[in-house]
C-alpha cells in the first residue's frame, strides 16, 4: 500500500502531451482517484487548441485542505508525466526543478513545422541523455509501442498512469484506478485498461 | 445517471467550473437553458442537455447568443427560472436585447452566464464582458473557486427574483475549464407551471406586458432599474461569498475576484506572507457594496487590486475610495495603473508573486538559476514549437488547398474574407495563408459584400468569403442578403462540415437532431441560398479537381453573390471519427522526395500531420496512427507515389 499522506501540500503533477492523446481523460482519472480518497484536487487544463495538434497540459494540485491555483507556479512541479518526448522537455523547462520526477512516453508526434522541414525533431536517444544530465529522476517508457501491441495506441495514457501510480508516491492504489476507470469506460474494456495499467506499473518501476 | 444529478446531500465530486455552475442552477431549480457554443462556455448547455429528461429541463443551442437570451427571457417572463450562456464575444451579440431586458426587468430568476477568455487561449480576442454589467446596469457576480461556482449560481437566482432583473455571472477559462472538489446541496422538487400574465396595466411589473419602452419618460423605467441596482448593492453588503482572510491590520490589502483569487492565495503561500497581507475576495463585483469596501479599506493604507485584462475592479474601487477618503484616509493603489499587473493576457501565480515582491520589497528567488538556464537551453534546441494546424483528414485543409490554387490560377490577386470557426487557421500557413480578413461571426460575408461594391473605385480583385454552416445561421445570412440585394459580386464558400466543429460538434439549425437528441427540423442551407437568389453550387472538398474547377467558374461568373457549398463532415464528427475511408501509403520507390514539384509538396506545403518525412530514406511516409484516411494527399502527389485503397 502506498503512503496515505502527501510529502508536500499542495503536491503538483503535470500531465502533458499533444491533442488527441487522451491527456484530459488521464488527468480526470487521476484526479477522481484522489478525490475518492478524500483529497482536495484542483485540475487546470489547457485544451482550447487541443484538437488541432497543439500542446496540451493538465496541472493537478493535490491537497489535504483546499483548492489551489489551476496553474502551477513556474519551477515547482513534483511529477511531470508526458505522453510525448519533446513536450516533456518543454514542460521541464517551464515547471521543472532538479528534484522533479519525469515519466515520458518515447513516441514522437511531429509538429507541423517539423513535417514541413522548417524545424528539426531531435533524436529521442539524444533527448533522453540530455534529460538525464539535467535531472536524476527520469523514466522513459515505450508506451505507444506497448499500447499498439495491446491493440489500441490510445492506451498509452493508461500505461503512463500505471507508471505514475507504480512510483508509490501518490496516496492511491490499483483498486482506486479500477473504480475510477470503471466509471468512465464500458464494462467490457475494464480488463484491457487494467492490463495496460499493470504493464505501466511494472515498466515504471524499472 | 450523470453525477451532476447525484441527490445525496453532502457528497463530493470533482467538477469542472462549468459543471459546478450547472449543479448550482439545478439546486436552484432551473428549468429553461439556452446558449450558443463558444469556448470556454460550451460544456454548460451540453451538461444540461444530458440531464434534461431526469430534471425536467429544456435545453437548446440557439441560432445565436441574442436568440439564446430571448429564449431564456421568455421562460423568466412566464415565471420559470432560466439561464442563458455564452462566451464573452457572444455578449456583444446579445447586448442589444440585454440593454432592453435590463430595462424591462424579469420575473422568474434569470441568469446570464458569460465565460471570458483572458489570454485569448481559444478566442480571437480577450474582450471583456464585465463592463456590460456596468453599461446596462445589472449586478455582476464572479465565483472565486469551484465550490463557489456552484453556490453563487444558486444564490444568484434568488437575487434575480429579489430585484426582478437579470443577473450576470462571469467565469473565465481557468475557472470554467479547471476542476475542483464541490460538495453538493439538495436538489429541489420543482413542479413548474409556466404562465405569462400580461393583461394587467402597462408598466405593472407583476401582471402587465413586459416591455422596454421609455418614451421620453426615463423616470418610469430607468429610475426603478437603478433602484434595483441599489437594492443589489445593499444585499451584497452581507453576501456570504465576499470574504476577508488575513490579519486585522495588514501591511497590504489585496482585493481580488474570480480565478485571480486562487493565484493570490498561491502567491501568498509561496512567499509565506500570510501574516503581512490580507485578502479581500469579492464575489459581487458590480455594484460594489460601499460599506464592505469602506470597512476593508480602513484596514490598510496600501491596496493591491489583482484582476485580469482591464482595470475594471480597480477603477470601481478607486471611485469609492475617492468618495470615502475623508473617512478612510488617502490610499496608495497598486495594480494595472501602477504597472504591477499587466492589462494584457491572463494572470498566473508567478505574475502575482513578482508584483508582491516589488510592492513589499521581498527578497525572493524563485528557482534554481542554473537549472532554469540549462532546461531553457535544452527546450530551445530540442523542443520545436507546435503550431496549430487542421486535424488530419480535415475538410478545411482540402478546401483551402483548392481555394489557394483557384485564386492563383485566376491570376487577378483575389482574396478571402475569413470568419469564425476552425477555419480561422486559413490565415496561417496551415491554410496556405489564404484568408486576408478576420473579425467577428459573420463579418467575412459582410466585408465581402462591401469589397464587392468597390469596383466603381477600381478594385478589380475577385472577392471571396468563407463561413461555416453554424456561422451561416448565426450571423452570415443578413450579410448574404445584403450582398444579393445590392448585387455585390462575391463568392461565398460555405464550409459545411455538419456541425459546430470548433467547439465540439454541437448541432445548429441545419442539423437533423437537437442538443437533447430529439429529431429536429433541419433547415436546408442550399435551398435558403437559392431562395435568397444566389447562384449555388455544391462540391465535395475532397474532390480537389472538381472544387477548383467550380471555384474558377464562379469567380468569373459576373454579377451578384454566388455560393459554393463545400460539403464534407468534420474529421472528428461522429460519422467520420475513427473510420478510415482509405488505407493510404507511400510507395518509396516512386516518391521523389526533395526533387518533387515544390520540394516535398505533400509534407512541406500540403502539411497534413498524417504525412511525415523519413529523413534517413528521404521519402515521405504515412503515419498510420495519425492519418484519418481521407485520401486527399493521394491526389496532390504529382508522381502518384501516395496510394489509396478503399477500406473494405
Ligand atoms: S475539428 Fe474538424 S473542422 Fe476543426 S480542424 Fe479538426 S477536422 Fe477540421
Ligand atoms: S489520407 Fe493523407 S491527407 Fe488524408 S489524413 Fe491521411 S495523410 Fe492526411
Amino acid at each position: 500500500m502506498n503512503s496515505t499522506r502527501l510529502s508536500k501540500d499542495p503536491y503538483s503533477v503535470i500531465i502533458t502531451g499533444v491533442g488527441g492523446q487522451g491527456n484530459v481523460m488521464a488527468s480526470r482519472v487521476l484526479g477522481s482517484m484522489l478525490v475518492n480518497n478524500g483529497f482536495s484536487v484542483t485540475i487546470g487544463e489547457t485544451f482550447g487548441a487541443s484538437q488541432r495538434g497543439g500542446s496540451v497540459m493538465s496541472h493537478l494540485r493535490i491537497s489535504e485542505t483546499s483548492s489551489w491555483s489551476p496553474q502551477i507556479p513556474k519551477g515547482t512541479a513534483d511529477i511531470i508525466v508526458s505522453l510525448e518526448p519533446i513536450e516533456a522537455v518543454r514542460v521541464l523547462a517551464a515547471y521543472g526543478n532538479p528534484g522533479v520526477i519525469l515519466l515520458s512516453n518515447t513516441r514522437p508526434i511531429f509538429p507541423v513545422n517539423v513535417i514541413k522541414g522548417d524545424a528539426a525533431y531531435p533524436s529521442v536517444e539524444e533527448l533522453k541523455k540530455s534529460v538525464r544530465r539535467l535531472i536524476p529522476h527520469s523514466i522513459f517508457i515505450e508506451a505507444t509501442e506497448e499500447a499498439l501491441k495491446m491493440g489500441n495506441p490510445i492506451l498509452a495514457n493508461i500505461i503512463m498512469l500505471g507508471a505514475v501510480v507504480g512510483l508509490n508516491i501518490l496516496p492511491i492504489t490499483r483498486e482506486n484506478f479500477r473504480t475510477a476507470i470503471g466509471e468512465r469506460v464500458s464494462p467490457d474494456t475494464v480488463d484491457l485498461n487494467m492490463d495496460a495499467f499493470d504493464l505501466g506499473s511494472r515498466l515504471g518501476q524499472q | 445517471m450523470s453525477y451532476l444529478i447525484d441527490n445525496r446531500e453532502g457528497v463530493q465530486h470533482l467538477l469542472m467550473g462549468n459543471e459546478a455552475i450547472v449543479r448550482g442552477a439545478l439546486e436552484a431549480g432551473v428549468n429553461v437553458t439556452a446558449g450558443y457554443p463558444g469556448t470556454p462556455s460550451s460544456e454548460i448547455i451540453e451538461a444540461f442537455s444530458k440531464i434534461a429528461g431526469d430534471r425536467n429541463i429544456y435545453a437548446e443551442w440557439s441560432t445565436n447568443e441574442k436568440v439564446a437570451m430571448e429564449v431564456a427571457a421568455a421562460a423568466s417572463f412566464a415565471g420559470l427560472r432560466s439561464l442563458c450562456v455564452m462566451k464573452q464575444n457572444g455578449v456583444n451579440v446579445a447586448s442589444d436585447f440585454l440593454l432592453h431586458l435590463a430595462s424591462s426587468g424579469t420575473r422568474g430568476g434569470m441568469l446570464l452566464v458569460t465565460c471570458d477568455d483572458p489570454g485569448a487561449l481559444s478566442s480571437v480576442n480577450e474582450g471583456e464582458s464585465r463592463l456590460f454589467a456596468k453599461l446596462v446596469e445589472i449586478p455582476l457576480l464572479e465565483p472565486g473557486d469551484f465550490q463557489e461556482a456552484k453556490d453563487l449560481t444558486t444564490w444568484a437566482f434568488g437575487l434575480s427574483e429579489k430585484i426582478k432583473n437579470i443577473v450576470m455571472i462571469r467565469s473565465v477559462t481557468r475557472m470554467s475549464h479547471a476542476s475542483g472538489n464541490v460538495t453538493f446541496g439538495p436538489l429541489p422538487e420543482t413542479v413548474p407551471h409556466a404562465e405569462y400574465s400580461c393583461d394587467g396595466p402597462l408598466l405593472d411589473t407583476e401582471t402587465g406586458p413586459v416591455i422596454s419602452m421609455i418614451l421620453a419618460a426615463p423616470e418610469l423605467q430607468h429610475g426603478p432599474q437603478q433602484e434595483k441596482l441599489e437594492k443589489a448593492a445593499r444585499l451584497f453588503e452581507d453576501c456570504p461569498f465576499n470574504t476577508y482572510t488575513g490579519p486585522e491590520a495588514p501591511e497590504l490589502l489585496i482585493v481580488t475576484s474570480s480565478a485571480c483569487n486562487l493565484y493570490v492565495r498561491e502567491a501568498v503561500h509561496l512567499l509565506e506572507i500570510d501574516d503581512r497581507v490580507g485578502i479581500l475576495k469579492l464575489a459581487t463585483t458590480w455594484p460594489l457594496p460601499p460599506n464592505l469596501i469602506k470597512q476593508n479599506l480602513m484596514r490598510a493604507d496600501r491596496i493591491f487590486v489583482v484582476e485580469e485584462v482591464l482595470p475594471t475592479l480597480e477603477g470601481n474601487i478607486k471611485i469609492l475610495a475617492a468618495d470615502m477618503a475623508p473617512e478612510t484616509g488617502i490610499k496608495t493603489f497598486y495594480g494595472k495603473h501602477s504597472g504591477h499587473i499587466p492589462s494584457v493576457g491572463e494572470l498566473n501565480p508567478d505574475i502575482v508573486v513578482s508584483a508582491l515582491v516589488r510592492i513589499l520589497d521581498i527578497d525572493y528567488r524563485p528557482a534554481d538559476a542554473t537549472f532554469e538556464y540549462e532546461a531553457a537551453a535544452l527546450a530551445d534546441t530540442m523542443a520545436p514549437n507546435r503550431g496549430m494546424t487542421f486535424c488530419p483528414g480535415c475538410p478545411h485543409r482540402a478546401s483551402f488547398w483548392s481555394i489557394h490554387h483557384a485564386i492563383a490560377l485566376d491570376g487577378r490577386n483575389g482574396f478571402v474574407c475569413g470568419d469564425i470557426g476552425c477555419y480561422v487557421m486559413g490565415t496561417l500557413p496551415s491554410g496556405y495563408s489564404t484568408v486576408k480578413t478576420l473579425h467577428s461571426m459573420g463579418s467575412g460575408s459582410g466585408l465581402a459584400s462591401g469589397f464587392g461594391k468597390l469596383k466603381q473605385f477600381g478594385l478589380e480583385q475577385p472577392v471571396l468569403a468563407v463561413c461555416g454552416d453554424s456561422t451561416f445561421f448565426h450571423a452570415a445570412m443578413p450579410a448574404l442578403a445584403n450582398a444579393i440585394h445590392h448585387k455585390s459580386p462575391f463568392t461565398l464558400m460555405l464550409l459545411d462540415n455538419r456541425g459546430t466543429a470548433m467547439t465540439g460538434f454541437q448541432p445548429h439549425p441545419g442539423s437533423p437532431v437537437d442538443v437533447m437528441g430529439e429529431p429536429a427540423q433541419a433547415i436546408d442551407i442550399e435551398a435558403i441560398c437559392r431562395a435568397m437568389g444566389a447562384k449555388v453550387e455544391i462540391a465535395d472538398p475532397f474532390n480537389l479537381e472538381k472544387t477548383q474547377e467550380m471555384l474558377n467558374h464562379l469567380m468569373e461568373h459576373g454579377e451578384g453573390a454566388k455560393v459554393l457549398i463545400l460539403r464534407q463532415a468534420c474529421a472528428l464528427s461522429p460519422e467520420r471519427r475513427g473510420k478510415k475511408k482509405f488505407d493510404v501509403s507511400v510507395d518509396e520507390t516512386i516518391c521523389i522526395g526533395e526533387n518533387c514539384g515544390c520540394n516535398r509538396l505533400c509534407t512541406r506545403i500540403f502539411g497534413c500531420p498524417g504525412i511525415t518525412w523519413d529523413n534517413d530514406k528521404k521519402v515521405s511516409r504515412i503515419d498510420t496512427i495519425i492519418c484519418a484516411g481521407c485520401g486527399v494527399c493521394a491526389d496532390i502527389c504529382p508522381v502518384g507515389a501516395i496510394r489509396k485503397k478503399e477500406v473494405a
